[in-house]
């Protein structure tokens, strides 16, 4: 099978753009060409994956080294199938390895975080209640933490819905990885955070309106 | 089980932080993921990768798992090249075969 793939005109000056025409070149061939390729890239994804596996080692304590393989083994298929069938959706606007290793480390961070959450409820409120009353009662708060805590947990109530209320609690303040509340949801990860994203929004306008500056929270790098 | 450190409450900043998350326009997870490997190898390079991918940094200070893909892959490249590309060839074959 031939694949008519190429990096779009006027990339010329983006980097290793000489290596990432050669795989696309290879990825679209037929026969051995291809098969080559496709061997080569499953091998390339399969360091990725385990490269992450190793990364996030300590959330899987239970998990033994065969096990660990089996998952970086899964995460570099299910890798290899996803790049091979969004090849034209490549841009040529970094590396075609960097690209594809970025398939190899979502499957692969997905795969670790479900199963560490493997057999767990997803605290969805209780926890969340204490965390606020506790930052908003701790020694050291102001009274202007105190008010605006308190403002924030009654627009929680007020202002959100129940579903955005969950998922805020659930993401923001129990720590549930968002792509494991969205597999129990059975929804995506993105429509997830767009729930976040609305919730979020609607918490800062109702602060607002109740006088409350809070333009920035947080300078840290991501 | 989480990609957070636990080890310590989060303060009132960081609480704050994490309900009400970044104040501009940001990125969905959808848009972030296509933009990743462009704004990890520009930041990597030294450019302005804010600059070029508006909207990114935003969502990563928003979504702990897509801020944990953006390290992971940043954290990947700087291995391959701190290992002289052990991780991957810089070149694939030529596949002549």
């Amino acid at each position: 099978m031939t694949m008519p793939i190429e990096i779009p005109a006027g990339d010329s000056a983006a980097p290793g753009v000489d290596e990432s025409r050669l795989w696309l070149e290879r990825l679209g061939a037929s026969g051995p060409r291809r098969e080559a390729a496709v061997v080569e890239l499953h091998a390339l994804l399969l360091k990725a994956a385990r490269f992450e596996i190793d990364r996030r080692r300590a959330s899987l304590p239970h998990l033994r080294g065969d096990d660990q393989e089996d998952l970086a083994q899964q995460s570099a298929d299910d890798a290899l199938a996803a790049v091979l069938a969004k090849l034209g959706a490549f841009r040529g606007e970094a590396r075609f390895t960097t690209w594809a290793y970025k398939f190899a480390l979502l499957e692969a961070s997905v795969k670790v975080r479900r199963r560490a959450w493997q057999g767990h409820e997803i605290p969805i409120t209780e926890d969340a209640w204490a965390v606020l009353a506790d930052t908003a009662g701790s020694t050291d708060a102001h009274v202007e933490d105190t008010e605006l805590f308190g403002a924030l947990s009654e627009e929680m109530r007020i202002a959100l819905t129940d579903h955005q209320r969950e998922v805020l609690v659930a993401v923001t303040l129990n720590d549930v990885p968002i792509d494991v509340l969205a597999e129990r949801l059975e929804t995506t990860r993105g429509a997830l955070y767009k729930t976040l994203h609305d919730a979020r929004r609607k918490l800062r306008t109702a602060l607002a309106e109740r006088g409350f500056g809070i333009e920035g929270t947080r300078e840290e790098a991501p | 089980m989480n990609d957070r450190d636990k080890s310590a409450a989060p303060g009132r900043a960081e609480v704050l932080a994490r309900l009400l998350g970044p104040p501009g326009p940001e990125l969905g997870c959808e848009e972030c993921f296509t933009e990743l490997d462009r704004y990890v190898e520009l930041d990597l390079a030294g450019s302005d990768a804010d600059r070029h991918v508006p909207g990114m940094r935003a969502h990563l200070e928003g979504c702990p798992a897509c801020a944990e893909d953006f390290r992971s892959l940043r954290a990947l490249l700087e291995s391959e090249s701190s290992a002289g590309a052990s991780i991957a060839p810089r070149h694939p074959s030529s596949g002549r075969d």
